[in-house]
């Protein structure tokens, strides 16, 4: 029963495959609606598998999998954003009518792509898994084929992803150079006695590959104008759960196979961090369509986020993992309210066709109000429990200075939430907006609003759980 | 009689790879010229690994340069979907007229 330990994935994999089959055989009215279904039963079936297979730790296929706290806190985290995202995207879907079932198996696809790389140990699972992850992405991008926005959005996120890659293929061969092994122990091994120049500019073309994937400043063009094109279930995807499995294959990258090496990595961490907050702040303030403005804001999250890992301690990693956890609430919600506004059966996309929600559907408002006081980081709210605990890590970790600048960023951050919740409460428009009301995504809405206020309650909880994953790494 | 030593493969590339990059940013005609620079730097990382692994006497290199000759493929298969499909949209394929999303 060795193989016990990457169960989940096996049964996800045959899934995937029987669900694509059986798609094909389905007559056309019901086949999105029932493929949806089954795929979400095999991510539910997935997480018990998860949840049970991983509860001991211990690596697989020579070294190259491994499965731990963090793989199992990582996994369990994408699976339910997947099944979340997958559920209050189905109306839209249906209204827009591209309700193909082959979307529901390619966001499978690209999530077993997903579970693999958060178990990765080996540079070469780790490509494998994360071209699983992004080719059927790409894809996803341009689903509504008779769409010119969704196609180019398709294409450019297509051009820079594969160019990322390329990046971190690169850097990978220079670090297989100057290794002489794939796996993550070795390289590991090989940069405790110093790190050779050519493994530092390894270093230097992964880290920048994989900065590419979460959109960090300088490689964040892609993010505003794919979040724009793309529909926006898609969106909803993408802003939420790729992001989870980057983050985790950043964390195990950086701390277990260049733990030796915290010198080297910090420096270009703290970079991108820096770039990420001002520019992800100051960009958004000029948006005027709303998903382009949760693209800056994803990017400005993404910066908080690489405080606590450029901290290179402990607490940073538990402080990435709760942001993390925080981020993924916030942004349901907040991608349930922009899905549900629609006018004569389109949908739209402004700020300003928010105009007096707060008279029409005041339950909406008020949760768009929550969602981005919590954004802004106002304190009773879950963001800003993550804002404080990554700040305070970059504290004790002595980087005084990022950290100040984190504080005033998230300073300019609130003035276009503030700007948003401005435009809902004191303007007015004629014409109204449809707010489609679909009870399993108000529901969903409700719960994370409810878990927004109440984070703090649980935040010892959290806290004892990611220092767990963290000193297990 | 000059000896090929691993300087040399790295050299090329290296250049191979920064052409690639280049063929990607300053390529301003056509977005298939854009799929084949992708191939070319997928290309330049192999020779990297398949030198690599010969000097140093590992056979994982050459195993990484079968799994990258294989995702290259799938990419270059996914590239032309999309290209078929914006090319449906818009009737063009020119990267300068990529541009309905701008920010």
């Amino acid at each position: 029963m060795e193989l016990f330990g990457i169960s989940g994935e096996i049964f996800l994999a045959i899934a995937g495959m029987a669900t694509l089959l059986s798609s094909v055989f389905l007559n056309k009215d019901s086949s999105y609606r029932i493929t949806l279904r089954l795929c979400n039963l095999s991510f539910l079936i997935t997480i018990i598998l998860i949840f049970f297979s991983h509860s001991h730790s211990g690596s697989l296929f020579n070294g190259s999998f491994i499965y731990d706290d963090l793989a199992r806190f990582a996994k369990i985290l994408i699976l339910i954003g997947t099944m979340l995202t997958l559920i209050i995207g189905y109306k839209s879907q249906k209204l827009d009518n591209f309700n193909r079932p082959e979307y529901p198996v390619l966001i499978l696809f690209s999530v077993l792509g997903m579970l693999l790389m958060a178990s990765s140990n080996d540079l070469i699972g780790f490509y494998m898994s994360l071209e699983l992850q992004s080719l059927p992405l790409y894809v996803i991008a341009a689903i509504n084929r008779d769409n010119i926005k969704s196609s180019e959005a398709g294409l450019k996120y297509f051009i820079l992803g594969a160019l990322s890659s390329g990046l971190l293929l690169y850097g990978m061969s220079l670090v297989y150079g100057a290794v002489g092994d794939t796996s993550f122990s070795s390289i590991s091994m090989a940069s405790s006695d110093g790190m050779s120049n050519l493994m530092l500019i390894g270093l230097v073309f992964m880290l920048s590959g994989l900065a590419f994937k979460i959109s960090l400043v300088p490689f964040h063009m892609w993010t505003p104008d794919v979040y724009e094109g793309a529909p926006t279930p898609v969106t909803a995807f993408f802003a939420i759960v790729p992001k989870l499995a980057a983050i985790t294959i950043l964390l195990r990258f950086t701390f277990t196979a260049f733990d030796n090496a915290i010198s080297s990595w910090q420096q270009i961490i703290i970079i991108l961090s820096l770039l990420s907050m001002i520019l992800g702040s100051f960009a958004a303030i000029m948006q005027f369509n709303i998903k382009r403005l949760m693209a800056y804001s994803s990017i400005a999250h993404m910066g908080y986020a690489l405080v606590g890992l450029s901290s290179g301690i402990l607490e940073g990693i538990s402080s990435v993992l709760i942001y993390m956890v925080i981020y993924m609430i916030m942004n349901l919600g907040a991608f349930i309210i922009i899905l549900s506004m629609r006018r004569d059966n389109q949908s739209v996309e402004e700020i300003s066709d928010l105009k007096g929600i707060s008279q029409t559907h005041p339950f909406i408002a008020f949760s768009f109000v929550i969602l981005m006081f919590s954004m802004a980081g106002i304190p009773p709210l879950a963001g800003f429990f993550g804002k404080w605990l990554v700040f305070a890590s970059a504290v004790n970790a002595g980087l005084i200075p990022l950290a100040i600048v984190g504080v005033l960023t998230s300073v300019v951050g609130a003035f276009y939430y503030l700007r948003i919740i401005k435009i809902m409460y004191f303007e007015n428009n004629e014409v109204k907006l449809d707010v489609v009301d679909n009870k399993s995504s108000m529901i969903i809405l409700g719960i994370m609003i409810i878990s927004t206020i109440l984070f703090g309650l649980f935040l010892n909880w959290f806290l004892e759980v990611t220092m767990g994953i963290s000193s297990s790494i | 009689m000059m000896i090929v030593s691993l300087e040399h493969y790295l050299c090329l590339s290296a250049i191979l790879f920064t052409l690639g990059v280049f063929g990607i940013f300053l390529n301003r005609k056509n977005v298939i010229t854009i799929l084949m620079s992708i191939e070319l730097m997928l290309l330049a990382v192999n020779i990297n690994l398949v030198s690599f692994s010969s000097f140093l006497n590992d056979i994982d290199g050459q195993i990484f340069t079968i799994f990258v000759l294989t995702v290259a493929a799938a990419e270059a298969a996914i590239g032309l979907a999309i290209i078929v499909v914006y090319y449906r949209n818009s009737g063009s394929i020119s990267v300068e007229d990529i541009k309905k999303l701008r920010g």
